[in-house]
């Protein structure tokens, strides 16, 4: 068969068009993704629900001082007062901050003032992958979000590309504000240079216990298996009202948040 | 030739200091890079073996750490390895420093014998010293 030039670019316009389409370039929009039609039926896809009702400020202290000392996380704050070196893997925010796209004046005053813990939502559709040059931040096979500071070069895309603020970058050698009373010799620190996250605890896992903020937040915390259809976890999403993160950002969080309601009625 | 003294003097000189390694060296052989095998913990094994033989492991431990990380982060595989009835955990820090934990008579031996500066412990923790 031949072909003139004119023949030849035009096929090839449509069928770039038909790639473009094919790609994953096109995000779900929020309605299609609660169809329930991408829901995964089989492997693994960890994931965590957070129950609201249940978590005082005394137990968020504790679950943050049980994450923070299993993994050598440094305190940078309160005592140097810089929010910029603050190196985070759970923490708190208020729920204006965590769910800015659910403000609402008329909210109880009591929810308003609540803390709410964040941490790495390990999404389905990670923006801190796509940007990081280097593959160091990968997406494993049981849907948690790895960042691997051996590779990591410090270039900053991932945190740039995470809605969440889920990730710190190295600014001083966190060795240094370490307490030495809190450390976990089994578990490496990191070094000046790199940035971490919360890694849902695949060193723990693999011993068959619970992340280390879910073994602390006394049922607080359900983690789990969202493609097995008879986990606690998905027992917990199919009988209860919740809400992830900055839907509308198409990043399909694997962290759920029970918010209640009558509970801060009066 | 001009200066001839000036110049061969200056020649003398500067051949005196580019060869000062070589005879600053002479007579005495460096000394030779014993890695130390004397910790308690394999003071007390019956049979002294690790994940490969000792030569194996003198030329490719790089290579065998390497393989451990990639498949341990990056595939998740983190299974033990059993060796001759021992379960050995593929890390350096909870692996390696079980047995050998004389990081200066051990690993920083032929490193520094070698001069190679791996950063393993930019992160890791030997455990030594209590140091963190």
């Amino acid at each position: 068969m031949s072909m003139d030039r004119r023949k030849f670019l035009k096929m090839a316009g449509i069928a770039g068009i038909g790639l473009g389409l094919g790609s994953d370039f096109i995000l779900m929009s929020p309605a299609e993704a609660s169809s329930g039609k991408g829901l995964p039926s089989s492997g693994e896809r960890l994931g965590m629900v957070i129950d609201m009702r249940k978590l005082t400020n005394a137990d968020l202290a504790r679950m943050i001082d049980a994450c923070h000392s299993a993994h050598n996380v440094p305190t940078l704050i309160p005592e140097k007062n810089d929010v910029k070196n603050e190196i985070k893997w759970l923490w708190t925010d208020t729920y204006d901050h965590t769910f800015p796209e659910q403000i609402n004046d008329y909210h109880p005053r009591a929810l308003k003032e609540k803390s709410f813990p964040l941490l790495c939502n390990h999404c389905d559709h990670p923006p801190c992958v796509r940007v990081c040059p280097t593959k160091a931040t990968f997406k494993a096979k049981n849907g948690i979000v790895v960042q691997d500071p051996h590779r990591c070069i410090g270039c900053r895309f991932c945190m740039a590309g995470c809605p969440y603020g889920s990730r710190s970058f190295n600014y001083v050698d966190p060795r240094l504000y370490l307490d030495p009373a809190k450390k976990n010799p089994a578990f490496p620190t990191r070094t000046m240079g790199v940035v971490e996250k919360c890694t849902f605890c695949p060193e723990r896992l693999v011993k068959g216990q619970l992340p280390a903020c879910v073994e602390a937040s006394n049922g607080g915390m359900i983690f789990g298996n969202l493609a097995d259809s008879h986990s606690e976890v998905r027992r917990v999403l199919n009988t209860h009202f919740t809400l992830r993160r900055k839907p509308a950002l198409g990043t399909m969080p694997s962290v759920f948040y029970i918010i209640g309601g009558e509970d801060y009625a009066g | 030739m001009y200066n001839g003294g000036k110049i061969i003097l200056g020649l003398i000189i500067f051949l005196a200091l580019a060869a000062f390694p070589f005879y600053s060296n002479l007579g005495g052989s460096a000394k030779k890079a014993m890695p130390s095998l004397d910790t308690p913990v394999i003071q007390q094994l019956a049979v002294k073996e690790c994940v490969k033989p000792g030569e194996y492991m003198k030329r490719e431990h790089m290579k065998v750490l390497d393989q451990w990380r990639d498949e341990v982060v990056r595939e998740g595989k983190r299974e033990k390895i059993l060796v001759g009835g021992r379960e050995f955990e593929k890390s350096l820090q909870n692996g390696c420093m079980a047995c050998h934990s004389n990081k200066e008579q051990f690993c920083a031996e032929c490193h520094g014998y070698a001069g190679v500066k791996p950063y393993c412990w930019d992160c890791h923790l030997s455990g030594e010293g209590g140091q963190i």
